[in-house]
């Protein structure tokens, strides 16, 4: 099986988040980056048990600068064979996503793994925009999935509930919760990632503009908590109802 | 020309669909424009889309939407949008939404926005916002394309009642063969699901156990909440997976979430934090949850919740 996963770099978790002070750009100073955690402890991980089980390859995809390949090394150490890194500091999801489609549209690939989203922009739009832009069929937010021969069976989260659908590869999905357990990368897997095929190649034109943050805002600060004693339960009834105006 | 994709569950609309409509209503009013629906498949009052802004309801009947398929919602929307004239297609941000919404950018070559939150403003060209960084900032896009794609945010805009009704108009629109075979759909029943509630009880570890799950079931019901749980409950298994809230479950954002022995770790404010009114009752006055709560009660959840409860129930009693 032929298995591409694309991996975004974002701040950690537990980043402050500052822009700088006319509001226009994010201000990197002093962030850690991380793998963007769904597209490594859940796209990545299957991926590769699907691999060890079946056999095949995985290649790994990122579209961004030379800083990323930080990040990319990381999830060569955590077990993908080969990366693909496309040069270019893309500004909308949908140049991403045609960055990607234009590669995969060459490497015939069997499964396309996203995350469900990326913690920094929070939009879960590449993957559905890879598989359009391929004709492929997309399922999102998927839990699990198993492969037998040419069918893939997927159980993917839906409001209050899951869904179990078959479908026929190739395909696009987004990796949720469920799908893998998050995998260290040992000491061997950071040597050997050093030695991996990690190709830097020139973007395709496309418009990257279409939709683009131009400002950003910090949400305005909460107020300190209101302590309500613990054998006071009505203040506390009264305070929704009358203040919070919620009950 | 707007227009709003109305999902329904089995023919009834979703309130996400409403929240939808009204606002593409209010989008339209911005742009100077009117606002139409589409539903697909089998609905029950198509024609009750008019009373939350919709001009017309835009219907294609049939099978073929029974199950979902992102590719063939897609192509049947996009025909809609292109045959109709529409400039911007407005989704709810749901497990549905999302897997529309970059498809349809895609294939209009549309500039897309995923959870918006708020009316988009139209006097420095086209802008509108959304959350960022799992709720830590606001972002604000500019959209250049002559075609826009938003997903709108549960709970952002409330459902408004703005018209009185309209006109339901039948689309002959032929929908592509799907190549995706759904084999079982598990929801709970009657409950409202999580992401459209509008009062959220949720608990994590503090409770010991899943035998004590009594009593945050108890508080929910007089309530009239749906129950949440923090991502170690959800682990151990003594509450469902698609209870989780926090980062890598689902993000809400409830008019009132009440958080009962959740220390708040920044993975599960994350999925929160985006709430009207929040409560924390913890035992440890050093939970960092306090900070981000606009109400705090430090104590023995097992006294204070059935405490909380009676409450309740006595002020539901006087209204």
């Amino acid at each position: 099986m032929k298995l591409l996963v694309c991996v975004s770099k974002t701040p950690d978790t537990t980043s402050r988040i500052a822009f700088s002070a006319d509001g226009a750009a994010f201000d990197a100073n002093g962030v850690q980056y991380i793998l963007n955690p769904y597209d490594e402890w859940y796209a990545l991980v299957r991926a590769l048990e699907l691999k060890e089980a079946q056999g095949g390859s995985v290649t790994l995809i990122n579209v961004g600068p030379v800083d990323n390949e930080q990040v990319i090394r990381k999830g060569l150490a955590i077990g993908a064979d080969a990366a693909i890194r496309v040069d270019v500091q893309p500004q909308s999801a949908l140049f991403v996503a045609t960055q990607i489609a234009e590669h995969a549209r060459q490497g015939q690939y069997d499964i396309i793994f996203c995350g469900k989203e990326t913690i920094d922009y929070n939009g879960s739009e590449i993957g559905a925009m890879v598989a359009e832009l391929l004709d492929l069929p997309f399922v999102s937010y998927a839990s699990h999935l198993d492969v037998a021969g040419n069918v893939a069976t997927i159980e993917r989260d839906i409001e209050g509930g899951t869904e179990v659908l078959e479908v026929d590869l190739p395909l696009v999905l987004s990796a949720a919760k469920g799908m893998a357990e998050q995998r260290i990368p040992n000491m061997q897997g950071i040597m050997m990632a050093k030695r991996k095929p990690l190709d830097v190649v020139a973007p395709v034109a496309a418009d990257d503009n279409l939709s683009t943050p131009v400002k950003y805002t910090l949400p305005p600060a909460k107020q300190s908590v209101k302590m309500v004693a613990p054998d006071n339960m009505e203040e506390l009834v009264r305070l929704l109802h009358e203040e919070a105006k919620v009950i | 020309m707007i227009l709003v994709f109305a999902e329904h569950q089995k023919g009834q609309f979703k309130k996400a669909a409403l929240e939808a409509v009204t606002y593409g209503y209010k989008t339209a009013q911005v742009m100077g424009t009117s606002c139409v629906a589409l539903a697909l498949g089998e609905v029950a009052n198509a024609g009750d889309l008019c009373k939350y802004g919709a001009s017309k309801v835009y219907h294609i009947p049939g099978n073929d939407f029974t199950q979902f398929d992102s590719q063939v919602y897609t192509a049947v929307i996009a025909q809609a949008a292109q045959q109709l004239g529409a400039g911007v297609i407005v989704l709810s941000h749901s497990s549905t939404g999302k897997s529309l919404l970059g498809r349809l950018a895609a294939r209009l070559q549309a500039g897309s926005v995923a959870g918006v939150n708020a009316v988009p403003t139209n006097d420095n060209g086209f802008r509108v916002k959304k959350n960022v960084f799992s709720g830590k900032a606001i972002a604000e896009y500019a959209v250049t394309s002559t075609m826009k794609v938003l997903s709108v945010m549960g709970n952002a805009i409330p459902p408004e009642i703005v018209g009185a009704g309209g006109s339901v108009e039948t689309l002959d629109i032929a929908a592509p063969a799907s190549k995706i075979r759904v084999k079982s759909v598990k929801r709970e029943e009657g409950l409202v699901p999580l992401p459209e509630a509008e009062l959220v009880v949720s608990a994590g570890r503090g409770l010991k156990g899943p035998e004590n799950w009594g009593i945050i079931e108890e508080l929910a019901a007089v309530l009239g909440a749906t129950t949440a749980c923090s991502r170690p409950v959800a682990d151990v298994g003594w509450r469902p997976h698609h209870e989780h809230v926090g980062q890598t479950g689902i993000a809400i954002r409830p008019n009132l979430y009440i958080a009962v022995g959740i220390s708040g770790a920044i993975q599960h404010l994350a999925g929160v934090n985006s709430s009207k009114t929040i409560v924390v009752i913890n035992k440890d006055a050093e939970a960092p949850f306090f900070k981000a709560a606009d109400y705090g009660v430090q104590g023995d959840l097992f006294e204070v919740v059935p405490r909380l409860t009676e409450a309740i129930k006595r002020f539901k009693s006087t209204q």
